[in-house]
């Protein structure tokens, strides 16, 4: 067995794969989303692999499937379990027969999310075992006794990394084998069909199963205490323990630790055994203090003379990422150690360099079309999840609310009722739409709101790195599908007006903007034009410096990377160009021209 | 391979920083070394400020390189670099590309920074500092898209990256397709040409 150099989503794919798992569906979501792209690359052959259209359905999938004995796994980030959390709720009392794996992945910092929620407290609300992995390699180990606990007891599990683990890689062995699991079928039983006397039972069942999971986990070899000295301990679990590691090797410290790898049902005797002795104890933790509350539990049971150092009691930081530093320098003060003070250099004045709409993206041209069209007009532009939340950034400055996935549709039917007299504009992209976009066009037809939609579809779904959707034709499985058309969905819904039109063509699209909005009731505007990830350039652009007249309107109106001033002169920087032509359909003296074609 | 080395790269989003830093640990794990990387992945990548970590070595705890401790630090932009400097241990080597790239931002502020300014800095702060031509190596190769293996050509010729330009060669050609293989073999040299 040759190590690998295997990133943590890849190791869970893999993990699962050798666990025998045999359907795999989640949808795309930052910092989940190579887990399932994983194992589609990987199928050894009799894996079923969906990018689903959303998490509620990806979840029920895999539901179906392990109802009829399969090993299944699904994944999604933390907010994709707040859409699954309807089926993930009552499949909490239903239970399954093949085990399932519900793979969440939370988002400290946030880096690429809307909240910092911590999936480890839905594990005590759905009252599901939870596993929390501190690397890549122990994802990989972990994530088998994850699907030997869910077959065991019947229920499905939850598996939580976090971003450092998920986007971080590692020098693995892989094994070949992969485990055979022949799935029994789907046998008739009142017991898959919930009810309220039913659940009445089940909930009965699950209260006394969790404490001997919890007892169960205390010889779990993901919980360990590691002996040390002194009267102060150390919990930590998830990618934390990494730091805290660290932080000790560097303060060449050692006291006693607790490492948590399955925070709920909490491996209470092992945490007693721990506390054992001690006078005080520090929690090293991200996003909430959940070990933390465990303890100050526990203590607060057994008349523990331990006291809890954590985020409750202000010594470490409530929100964001930890950091060996920070972790150091909460250890220090907790172990009583002085740090000598780096003195902080002093760097010189840095640009800010948030992230921006590519060079070249056709959603710039569609939200430059919107905000010439309404140029005067009182509108509200709601927004959505997605790269076109980029939006937002000055100059185009054209995303007013955001909120979750679908909600610019149904949001600004509220706006409408509000502010009748403020035109309301909805912008969703192509995979939003599918994935929760469409009952929010029914709400406003049947309700009879006045909207304009403006669907931006570039045939893939970008942000998370160009995963097919239904409006593409192509599946996981490599099979080409009947695409789903989104004016064809639009018009059976019975939208008044469905036009279609290219965004870089920006005559065009300014009218076609002014005429849905002119009209009441729900009008949409496609803008349809592919990202420039996954198409060719076009022939590039350049200024002519002796036309251009320094009036800096293809900056000061686009804000496209592509485009810097050079001295008195605007000019294009070739290698981020992609040829998309507004700026030269912006520019007043025609100073941006297309270069010539390369033979 | 160095039995242990931390290697920072840093850049702007969509500069193939990630399939550098992948580069490097593989090239370590084919000397026999163990190696952990952290990545930016997600919204950050459009156009934002990204950094990747590399650690070599067997003892390694965090895929993240705490600060004063990265031994090499590849900068794809100099104000990146200047960003991240706060990494590099004292004597470190620091390996940047010259030119800048101007946010948004600072295009619309009119408050466009000079390469110049933030390559001086690092000259009165960095005594191990290569400076790498990226664009007339771009240019000699033909392709804008190979900053990153010219980049590490540099890095080897340093001698902080604790490998050999064959070691890497042999690493590209099991990770790019074949078709691109001269061409990132001549970004190589030529990167390497610039210490």
């Amino acid at each position: 067995m040759a190590k690998r150099l295997v990133m943590g989503n890849e190791a869970i794919a893999l993990g699962a794969i050798r666990a025998g798992v045999g359907l795999v569906a989640g949808y795309p979501g930052t910092p989940s989303t190579e887990i399932l792209e994983t194992a589609a690359r990987e199928n050894p052959g009799d894996l079923y692999v969906e990018w689903s259209v959303n998490e509620k359905a990806a979840l029920e999938v895999a539901a179906g499937a392990a109802y009829a004995g399969m090993r299944t796994m699904v994944t999604m980030k933390q907010v994709g379990l707040n859409v699954a959390s309807d089926p993930l709720m009552s499949l909490a009392y239903v239970g399954v027969k093949g085990g399932m794996v519900v793979v969440v992945a939370d988002d400290p910092g946030p880096i690429s999310s809307q909240t910092e929620q911590d999936t480890r407290h839905f594990a005590s609300f759905s009252k599901l075992p939870v596993f929390d992995p501190s690397s890549p390699e122990e994802a990989y180990e972990m994530i088998g006794a994850a699907f030997a606990l869910s077959e065991a007891h019947g229920t499905p599990v939850l598996f939580r990394p976090t971003t450092r683990v998920c986007h971080a890689c590692a020098s693995i062995e892989i094994s070949e084998e992969r485990q055979k699991i022949q799935p029994e079928g789907f046998i008739k039983d009142p017991k898959w069909g919930i009810f309220p006397r039913l659940s009445y039972l089940n909930h009965l069942h699950i209260e006394k199963r969790n404490p001997m999971i919890g007892e169960e986990f205390s010889h779990s070899p993901y919980n360990r205490i590691l002996p040390g000295e002194g009267k102060l301990g150390i919990v930590s679990g998830g990618i934390s323990w990494a730091y805290t590691c660290e932080a000790m090797s560097l303060l060449d410290v050692s006291p006693r630790c607790l490492k948590v790898g399955t925070p709920f049902p909490f491996p209470e005797s092992l945490a007693l055994e721990f506390l054992n002795g001690l006078d005080q104890v520090l929690v090293v933790e991200e996003l909430d203090p959940v070990l933390e509350r465990e303890l100050v539990y526990l203590c607060g049971k057994h008349h523990l003379p331990v006291t809890i150092w954590g985020k409750l009691t202000g010594d470490m930081p409530q929100a964001g990422e930890n950091t060996v530093e920070s972790v150091k320098k909460a250890l220090a003060n907790f172990l009583g150690l002085s740090l000598a003070e780096q003195p902080a250099p002093a760097l010189p004045q840095l640009p800010v360099r948030p992230p921006v709409l590519c060079a070249g993206c056709p959603h710039r041209a569609s939200f430059y079309a919107v905000k010439q069209a309404m140029k005067g007009q009182k509108a509200i532009f709601c927004g959505d999840i997605g790269c076109y939340t980029l939006g937002n950034a000055q100059p185009l400055d054209m995303v007013d609310t955001c909120l979750c996935m679908g909600a610019d549709v149904t949001i600004a039917q509220g706006l409408y009722r509000a502010e009748p007299g403020v035109k309301t504009f909805s912008f969703i992209g192509d995979s939003t739409f599918f994935a929760s976009g469409i009952t929010g066009v029914v709400n406003a037809v049947y309700n009879e709101h006045d909207l304009t939609l403006i669907v931006l579809d570039n045939a893939t779904t970008a942000m998370t790195g160009h995963q097919p959707h239904p409006g593409t034709g192509k599946t996981m499985m490599g099979a080409i599908s009947r695409k789903i058309s989104i004016p064809d969905v639009l018009k059976a819904i019975g939208v008044q007006s469905v036009v279609t039109v290219d965004p870089l063509d920006l005559a065009a699209a300014v009218q076609a903007v002014q005429e849905a909005a002119a009209q009441p009731g729900v009008t949409a505007v496609i803008f349809r034009s592919p990202c420039i990830a996954v198409t060719k350039p076009a022939p590039l652009f350049k200024v002519e410096s002796d036309k251009c007249i320094g009036c800096r309107k293809c900056i000061r109106e686009l804000g496209c990377p592509a485009i810097v001033m050079d001295g008195k002169k605007a000019a294009v920087e070739p290698s981020l160009c992609y040829g998309c032509s507004l700026c030269a359909q912006v520019c007043p003296v025609g100073a941006i021209v297309r270069e010539e074609e390369k033979a | 391979m160095k039995t242990s080395l931390n290697c920072l790269l840093c850049g702007v989003g969509g500069q193939g920083t990630v399939l550098a830093s992948k580069l490097i640990a593989q090239s370590a794990m084919d000397q026999g070394q163990q190696a952990r990387t952290a990545e930016t992945i997600g919204m950050a990548q459009r156009g934002g400020c990204v950094v990747s970590h590399v650690r070599v070595g067997q003892v390694v705890h965090s895929p993240l390189i705490p600060l004063g401790q990265a031994d090499l630090l590849i900068g794809f932009e100099p104000a990146e670099a200047v960003r991240c400097l706060p990494y590099l241990k004292e004597g470190g080597t620091v390996v940047v590309a010259a030119k800048a790239i101007q946010p948004v931002t600072a295009s619309l502020g009119g408050m466009d920074y000079r390469a110049e300014t933030m390559l001086d800095y690092l000259k009165a702060h960095v005594e191990k500092l290569v400076v790498v031509d990226g664009d007339a190596i771009c240019e000699a190769c033909g392709s804008s898209r190979v900053l990153n293996v010219a980049l590490l050509g540099a890095a080897i010729a340093s001698g902080a990256l604790g490998v050999t330009l064959s070691q890497m060669e042999e690493t590209i050609a099991q990770r790019v397709h074949p078709r691109f293989l001269e061409l990132n073999r001549k970004a190589l040299q030529l990167g390497a040409g610039s210490v």
